[in-house]
């Protein structure tokens, strides 16, 4: 039995998936399997250790901020499932 | 024969002394695909009429003049498609634009032929979790060709690519080419622009070559690496001429074998033919010498940790809205994202997504993300110290050979537990590659094993020297 318990609908619905109940029993148990392993982490003495995010020095870049070449619309909606007068469509939003 | 058992090296000497055209090639290595991808299924789609047209105008006398290179299925390339394995790119997604990686390839004359297959966004270690085919093992054909770039790997070890890119963010170039016995090379973390390679975890993630020979492998290299604005972790470091240190020999050379990679979990036999390799190494003039990389057993958790917390933020852009699959029975826009997504992401992006969200969410982000990220820094002092001692580390590339197709789908965390000796190089964005060191006789087949070798970041030279020298010793 594992430590963890994992409300999976509510991660699910947070990352914008539709789980059957099926689907989400068997995601919370490998995740709770998986999640127990993770403990490892736990045992480590980290008091003092600073995060690393990226392995090597790499600070902000910034760049001037100027107008560079870019997508024309027609290649940024190239791929669009749906587009309607130059742009995107989406399912209505407003009533 | 067929041009395509030939290596870069000798077909360039073909092409410039005119014995072949750049066109005889690319036709070569497409009769090779029809023949025996059908068996292999390495690549999910080629254009021959794409392909022969840039052989017209391929100026031979470049580095990389008229060579075929075969790209893995996440590398954008203008007009072809780029699918991640996934269903959800599988339809309504044209590469609108060019990675990098691909147009310095073509920079030194190089033709992108070919899409190859993948685990599904890259994630998985045997390509059984693409959505759209099954890769096989060129040494056995009832058995996975490791992943994620495993059609890369299998297309390279059978014969039907010269040599192909594959992207590598916890093994995923290394073991593929471990376990269907060809080179893989991972860079330093920033040498190749991830521009237009489509992101898994953007801290880990680099490109790079899988060719027969190590030498092919330095050559390609050369036209990978190089400084991009538009990747802002890419690094301003010049690049070496790395075939320059091929042929030179490895005496003196202090090679570590980390103590917490020969462990319980190592394949008898793939530890006796390491072992073998090591002795071989030591027979060349390097100096051997046990080292310890004391927190080696916190990687896969660590790993399996930050890799999916970057994965669920990085593949939160799959909304069906700008490209890839868009659900027909979604009544409003909530319905719509959940729909789409769950419709084109499989069951191995969705448990990741899943993961990555959980860690990072409300309440747990200090227990996990923070504490990966801290036991991250533990991992990459551990090779910093390392490397005051020794110039390469020495290890098994895999624990074990390539398994059966089918045998450890349904048992995520065995699977993830397989990556523990590739894992440590990406934490710690350091250079690594997989080189041959023979077969073993397993379950009635002969499968390759891998041996990897490691250097401090940015000595991409000391690797191919000491990877060359093996090679060839």
């Amino acid at each position: 039995m594992s430590a963890h318990s994992i409300d999976i609908h509510r991660v699910a619905k947070l990352a914008r998936l539709e789980l059957s109940d099926d689907e989400a029993t068997h995601y919370a148990a490998q995740l709770h399997r998986v999640l127990d392993h993770m403990d490892t982490l736990a045992k480590l003495d980290l008091s003092g250790v600073e995060p690393t995010s990226h392995a090597l020095p790499v600070y902000d870049v910034v760049r001037p901020d100027e107008a560079r070449p870019g997508f024309s619309q027609a290649q940024a909606l190239s791929n669009a499932p749906k587009s309607v007068l130059d742009q995107f469509q989406i399912p209505k939003v407003i009533e | 024969m067929s041009l395509t058992s030939l290596s870069l090296t000798e077909l360039r000497q073909k092409l410039t002394t005119k014995e072949i055209s750049a066109a005889d090639l690319v036709r070569d290595v497409a009769s090779a695909i029809e023949a025996r991808n059908p068996v292999l299924g390495a690549y999910l789609t080629w254009d021959l009429d794409a392909a022969l047209k840039e052989a017209e105008t391929a100026d031979v006398t470049q580095p990389l003049g008229g060579l075929p290179i075969a790209i893995k299925d996440n590398i954008n390339v203008e007009g072809q498609p780029c699918t991640c394995g996934s269903k959800i790119l599988a339809e309504n997604y044209t590469a609108p634009y060019t990675a990098t990686a691909i147009q310095n390839l073509r920079q030194a004359g190089a033709i992108p032929f070919g899409r190859l297959n993948m685990d599904e966004f890259a994630m998985g270690s045997s390509t059984e979790n693409s959505a759209l085919g099954v890769t096989r093992n060129p040494a056995a054909l009832d058995r996975i060709p490791g992943g994620s770039s495993g059609g890369s790997a299998s297309s390279v070890a059978g014969g039907i690519a010269l040599a192909a890119l594959g992207s590598d963010t916890g093994g995923s170039i290394r073991q593929p080419a471990a376990l269907c016995g060809c080179v893989g090379m991972k860079p330093t973390y920033g040498r190749v622009s991830r521009f237009g390679l489509i992101a898994f975890a953007s801290s880990l993630d680099q490109i790079g070559p899988i060719t027969r020979s190590v030498a092919d492998a330095a050559l390609l290299t050369n036209h990978l690496c190089g400084f991009d604005p538009r990747d802002s972790t890419s690094l301003k470091e010049s690049v070496p001429d790395f075939t320059a240190v091929l042929g030179r020999d490895i005496k003196g050379l202090r090679i570590g074998l980390p103590k917490e990679y020969f462990i319980d979990g190592l394949h008898p036999d793939v530890e006796a033919s390491v072992r073998k390799g090591i002795a071989k190494l030591e027979a060349l003039g390097a100096h051997i010498e046990e080292i310890s990389l004391p927190h080696t057993e916190a990687g896969v958790a660590t790993y399996y940790v930050l890799a999916p917390a970057e994965a669920s933020a990085n593949l939160a852009r799959f909304d069906g809205v700008r490209y890839g699959h868009r659900s027909a029975s979604a009544n409003d826009l909530m319905e719509h994202y959940l729909k789409s997504r769950s419709e084109g992401f499989g069951p191995e992006v969705k448990r990741r997504i899943l993961l990555g969200t959980y860690v990072l969410s409300s309440g747990y982000y200090d227990a996990y993300y923070l504490q990966a990220q801290k036991a991250r820094t533990l991992i990459r002092d551990d090779f910093t110290k390392a490397f005051e001692k020794v110039d390469v580390i020495v290890s098994p590339t895999s624990p074990t050979p390539a398994h059966k197709l089918g045998e450890l789908i349904g048992d995520p965390l065995q699977a993830y537990l397989e990556d523990v000796f590739t894992i440590p190089a990406n934490l710690a964005g350091l250079p690594a590659i997989s080189v041959p060191c023979g077969t073993i006789a397993h379950e009635g087949a002969n499968l390759p094993v891998g041996l990897q070798f490691i250097t401090k970041a940015l000595d991409e030279a000391t690797l191919f020297q000491a990877a060359h020298a093996f090679e060839v010793g």
